[in-house]
């Protein structure tokens, strides 16, 4: 009933159905915290063992190479691309999340738009230059 | 058991019966200018290492040994260990406080992230500050070029 809801307050709108004072319930405010997450969680593993294979350079030149040979295959290639991937959305989710906070969250749905705009431009020049570059070598 | 759910708009307070640092705070600010700082670093990273050049493909000892004797390069890798790192340990800890709900599994976790975060930032700060790129008796082509000018 449209005509009914456009009568009724903003705060009156949103205490049916979700607290007010919280853009962490539902929608681009939820889905957003959810995805930044996840994300968070997988980079956070792949830097443990990120540390531990790059300090094989103090273990041999032999050693290194063999680990980061690993690292050139096809399928690392592939999750290459979701690691960026999830950096990416990190990085400018996160630089969302500070502009909320101290400029304005009035704006947190555009800019979760902006973010997913800026994460398919970031990985339309990453994607393809890096695949060239694992599956031609 | 009843439990009171507080008005989702009450303002936070902290306890009265808190004093000191507080640690809360500073752990919210940190994720935040970390989080600006390792923007620009991991971005950096991610460039010179998968873009320029052949990318993935170039990656090998020699590589690597040319970025860790190059004191830019060092000061980079190694601010981005100590920040990546406790950025990410600290936001482990706030899953684990979420998401655990048994007081003693908390704990489990958290010693086990503190663990991890503290121990990959000694090797890893080691492995920069103590590097050799030439190894006695490594065959040199694997080596950075400069090695055979030694």
């Amino acid at each position: 009933m449209p005509e009914q809801a456009a009568t009724l307050t903003s705060q009156q709108k949103t205490t049916s159905r979700r607290p007010a004072g919280t853009l962490y319930r539902g929608r681009e405010g939820m889905w957003s915290w959810v995805l930044h997450r996840i994300t968070g969680v997988a980079i956070f593993f792949f830097l443990l063992v990120h540390i531990l294979d790059t300090a094989l350079v103090r273990v041999s030149p032999e050693a290194y190479n063999a680990v980061i040979a690993s690292y050139q295959t096809p399928i690392m290639g592939l999750g290459e691309v979701a690691l960026v991937g999830a950096i990416v959305f990190h990085a400018f989710n996160g630089l969302r999340i500070i502009l909320i906070d101290f400029w304005n969250a009035k704006y947190q749905k555009a800019m979760f738009y902006v973010v997913i705009a800026l994460w398919v431009v970031t990985m339309l020049a990453f994607v393809p230059r890096h695949l060239i570059n694992v599956f031609s070598h | 058991m009843t439990t009171t759910i507080e008005a989702p708009r009450s303002p936070y307070a902290r306890s009265p019966k808190k004093r000191g640092v507080n640690w809360e705070k500073w752990g919210w600010i940190y994720m935040r200018v970390s989080g600006v700082v390792l923007v620009v670093l991991i971005f950096g990273h991610l460039f010179v290492n998968l873009m320029v050049g052949e990318g993935v493909s170039a990656l090998n000892f020699a590589f690597v040994a040319g970025k860790l004797t190059t004191p830019f390069w060092m000061v980079w890798d190694v601010l981005m260990l100590w920040l990546a790192l406790i950025h990410g340990g600290n936001g482990m800890r706030t899953l684990v406080n979420d998401y655990a709900t048994q007081r003693l599994t908390r704990g489990i976790l958290k010693s086990a992230i503190l663990a991890a975060v503290v121990i990959l930032i000694v090797l890893g700060t080691l492995v920069v500050f103590t590097f050799d790129p030439c190894p006695a008796g490594s065959p040199a082509d694997l080596l950075p070029s400069f090695c055979s000018a030694i």
